[in-house]
């Protein structure tokens, strides 16, 4: 009887949890199905077409956006790891109670308002003269990809065992070859997924890049951004599709790397 | 061994491995919010720019019926997402804790592919459903529901739509991680001694799981609260929001100071959560 019971509670669950998932990926379905309507008006479908693609490869400006987005976010993706991946050991050595008050400094930039983070760097921008431009969206997204960076690599540190990069300085090894040689490799695949993180969220973002791109740096987003105000344009879907389709593959590629190494210990 | 000189270099070894990170983030996140700290008390130049005054004009002109409206609504919309993101969320993240751990991870990973996805095209995708000829209205003309095209694109109602589809999955991880931990002979034992379906979930299984509770309520109420993008595609011309407020002041009308008293106020707003978030014992988000 109460197994019966907890059968009809799974599967209510089940549904409730299927309509979710139906919630979440929905928009993003019918964006992809529209983005092939051969319909100038999205509203009815018209047969299917890959026009809007074509007509996004004739798009210069387009080009030149992707450009400055892949620019954008090797660059900004390089600094994060770099300054993250550091700052994660360097934390990890720390004694616990400096550890908790830094681990929450450096938790701040993730759950600030991305709007507050963009005027802020505006402002600040402005008041130090430096142009807006490639440089300071770069030096935006490094801003908000070393936290990503870090609690990624400090979550797999922390299930890491002292005792190994311990037993190969009483080996003999000096404090860097015991880190080169035992902790890194073990961090590897924390490291690998966090960049791949970190770049999909620079490519995908468009506050902090709306508020320090000056008029020449004109990314991805900031082109959708562009479309939807002046008007839907059936090209949108498509670009969006695309744009959706790379960062969901993305993502899924970062989860799988830190997945497996979770799996095979 | 001596204790001492060990701790000293592992101190100072690690001093230089976080200083690079530190200083970035100083850098360019600190003293940026310190800018703006600073300019919410001086005054709008005659042409735009900022005079180095000091005044508190301009958390006077916030307390001003017109923003405080917006505050308001703000506050309303993020609180209803919250609530509706509880309710979502939770069914959700009890069917996934307590699945087989096989399928935990691709559930999980299927809650968390969309967090991390595009966030300006995934809210834009809502414009071609939510527009007076797109699929729901379709969808709820051809069940009969409704007779006509009704308005919802451009409306409170859409923007709510929006913030529960844009923070959903940061209400399901802490939810998920307090559930895992449920220890399900105590639920059983309730079940045992008849206690009802809502006497169990609401004496048993929300007490034992307050902590995921408070965590996802804040995590999802504090970015509702300063959201930009939602509001600015899916909410009208009136339906402002603190985010789209804070915008307007800095590029629209150029009255830096407002804006940044704005958001200041905004950024307090934040770090009372946090501070909440933590007493009540929070754990990290991610």
């Amino acid at each position: 009887m109460t197994g019966q019971a907890n059968d009809v509670r799974r599967r209510w669950l089940l549904a409730a949890s299927l309509g979710n998932l139906a919630f979440l990926y929905a928009p993003i379905v019918v964006l992809i199905a529209f983005s092939f309507n051969a319909a100038r008006l999205a509203a009815s479908w018209q047969g299917f077409s890959l026009r809007w693609y074509e007509a996004l490869t004739r798009d210069h400006a387009l080009m030149v956006a992707l450009q400055n987005s892949l620019l954008i976010a090797v660059a900004s993706t390089a600094i994060a790891t770099l300054l993250g991946v550091s700052a994660a050991v360097g934390l990890e050595r720390l004694p616990q109670r400096s550890r908790a008050a830094l681990d929450g400094a450096f938790l701040l930039p993730l759950v600030m308002p991305e709007v507050m983070m963009g005027v802020a760097l505006l402002l600040f921008f402005v008041l130090i003269k430096l142009p807006l431009g490639l440089l300071t969206v770069t030096i935006g997204h490094a801003a908000f990809n070393v936290p990503v960076v870090l609690v990624i690599v400090r979550a797999r540190l922390r299930k890491l065992d002292p005792s190994l990069e311990e037993a190969a300085r009483d080996l003999g090894a000096t404090p860097w070859r015991a880190f080169r040689r035992v902790t890194l490799p073990l961090l590897g695949p924390a490291i690998v997924g966090a960049s791949v993180l970190a770049f999909t969220v620079s490519l995908d973002d468009f506050v902090v890049t709306f508020f320090t791109a000056g008029p020449g740096a004109t990314t991805l987003p900031l082109k959708v951004y562009s479309m939807i105000k002046t008007g839907i344009s059936p090209e949108i879907n498509a670009l969006s599709a695309i744009l959706v389709l790379a960062s969901m593959g993305l993502v899924a590629l970062s989860l799988a790397i830190q997945q497996r190494q979770r799996l095979s210990q | 061994m001596t204790g001492r000189p060990v701790h000293h270099t592992i101190a100072r070894q690690s001093a230089w491995l976080l200083a690079p990170a530190l200083v970035w983030m100083g850098v360019f996140f600190l003293l940026p919010l310190l800018v703006v700290f600073l300019i919410s008390f001086a005054s709008r130049g005659a042409y735009g720019g900022v005079e180095w005054t000091f005044t508190l004009a301009n958390y006077r002109d916030l307390a001003d019926p017109l923003y405080l409206y917006v505050y308001a609504r703000s506050f309303g919309l993020a609180l209803a997402t919250t609530a509706f993101c509880l309710c979502l969320g939770f069914p959700l993240a009890y069917y996934i804790a307590k699945a087989p751990a096989r399928w935990q991870g691709i559930w999980l990973a299927l809650v968390l592919i969309p967090f991390w996805t595009n966030f300006l095209v995934r809210t834009y995708a809502w414009i071609n459903v939510l527009r007076a000829d797109g699929l729901l209205n379709a969808l709820l003309m051809a069940l009969g529901i409704i007779s006509e095209p009704i308005d919802i694109l451009y409306s409170d109602l859409a923007v709510l739509i929006g913030l529960v589809y844009g923070y959903l999955p940061f209400m399901v991880l802490p939810l998920y991680a307090a559930i895992e931990r449920l220890d399900d002979s105590l639920v059983d034992a309730a079940r045992d001694l008849y206690a009802s379906g809502w006497a169990v979930l609401t004496r048993v299984i929300v007490p034992l799981t307050k902590p995921g509770i408070v965590a996802g309520c804040l995590l999802v109420f504090i970015p509702s609260l300063g959201a930009y993008i939602t509001p600015d595609l899916l909410g009208g011309a009136r339906s402002m929001m603190i985010g789209t407020f804070i915008q307007h002041e800095y590029l629209v009308v150029r009255d830096w100071p407002l804006g940044s008293a704005a958001s200041f106020v905004l950024m307090a707003m934040v770090v009372a959560g946090l501070w909440g978030y933590q007493r009540a014992g929070g754990e990290r988000p991610l």
